[in-house]
């Protein structure tokens, strides 16, 4: 079966920490960073890009747009 | 099979979402966790995709959402506090192929602009409100708005609000519906990527609507505000599923019989 593989792009300068896309992503990829952006903000990034599966739930709610979805098929 | 790279999926062909062309690249000056931003997004989505962005005024309010135009590159007009439907009115009556939308708060929407609200829905102008409904006066300090649930502290009402001598949350969408102007009402959420996707559809089904010219569309938006609110934009996300949606459920109101 063919299976789905995504990435996440994530302006991390214009992201601004709210975490709605870390609770809102089904398969737990993203997390915020322990280091802060310029502004002072926890970004977000993917902790586990492994299992990001394209969804783009977390741009669609992300308030600021700062997320980029990409998927591709793979096998 | 070689392992898939990231590098082998950030292509532009592999594209599943991106921020709509319609947005600007200035950063919004809202809280993180804001629901506005979302809204924002959506609305610049369907503009985007009825090739609606050369026909578009929007009309913007007072409140949280007054620099509006700062980031959606459609025409905007500034309204008086309250008064985005009455100039509405105008903009839709001079220049009746445009595509007019109002984008509202509580306060502007509810309270001061109650009078504007209520008689351009009765007069069935051919505009979309877009009411965005966080339960309080987000900008200038969380002050207790009609919206204000029963028993919610805000800044002036640190107790609690206290219907006996306060008065009752008012539906705003609620009263509209009944009045005979009004196509198409509907409440929705920015909370969740499902509610947001119902919110495109519910626009877009407004767009369809103001083309046909079938009168008033009208769709509030219950949203979050976390600095007014005290809460990180999560909890406060949980506070309204838990405490805003049993007193505005979320669903269409009135929808218009198929021609």
């Amino acid at each position: 079966m063919a299976k789905i593989k995504g990435a996440v792009v994530i302006d991390k300068e214009r992201c601004k920490g709210c975490e709605v896309c870390v609770v809102t992503c089904p398969t737990q990829t993203l997390a915020l960073a322990v280091e802060v952006n310029s502004k002072g903000y926890h970004f977000s990034y993917a902790a586990f890009p492994e299992t990001c599966i394209g969804c783009a739930n977390c741009a669609v709610v992300c308030p600021d747009g700062v997320i980029t979805v990409y998927k591709v098929k793979v096998g | 099979m070689a392992e898939v790279t990231f590098n082998d999926i950030i292509k532009p062909e592999n594209l599943a979402y991106t921020k709509s062309k319609l947005m600007t690249n200035n950063v919004m000056h809202y809280c993180p966790g804001c629901g506005h931003g979302t809204a924002h997004q959506v609305l610049a989505e369907v503009l985007e995709e009825e090739d609606l962005q050369s026909r578009t005024v929007g009309i913007t309010p007072v409140g949280c959402s007054v620099l509006m135009y700062n980031y959606i590159d459609v025409d905007f007009q500034e309204a008086a506090h309250g008064r985005a439907p009455a100039l509405a009115t105008a903009v839709k009556r001079l220049m009746p192929d445009k595509f007019v939308f109002t984008y509202q708060g509580d306060g502007d929407l509810a309270a001061i602009g109650t009078a504007e609200t209520i008689h351009t829905c009765n007069r069935g102008e051919n505009i979309l409100m877009l009411f965005i409904n966080n339960g309080i006066y987000g900008m200038t300090g969380g002050q207790m708005a009609p919206t204000t649930l029963d028993g919610m502290k805000s800044s002036t009402s640190p107790y609690g609000r206290n219907i006996a001598t306060m008065g009752s949350p008012i539906k705003m969408a609620d009263i509209v519906a009944l009045l005979p102007g009004t196509c198409y009402v509907t409440r929705q959420s920015v909370n969740t990527a499902g509610g947001v996707r119902k919110l495109k559809r519910a626009l877009k089904k407004a767009v369809q609507y103001q083309n046909e010219k079938r009168g008033t569309c009208f769709i509030e938006v219950v949203s979050n505000c976390p600095s007014g609110w005290k809460m990180t934009p999560v909890e406060s996300n949980k506070w309204m599923e838990e405490n805003m949606f049993p007193f505005y459920p979320l669903g269409d109101i009135k929808v218009p019989s198929e021609k």
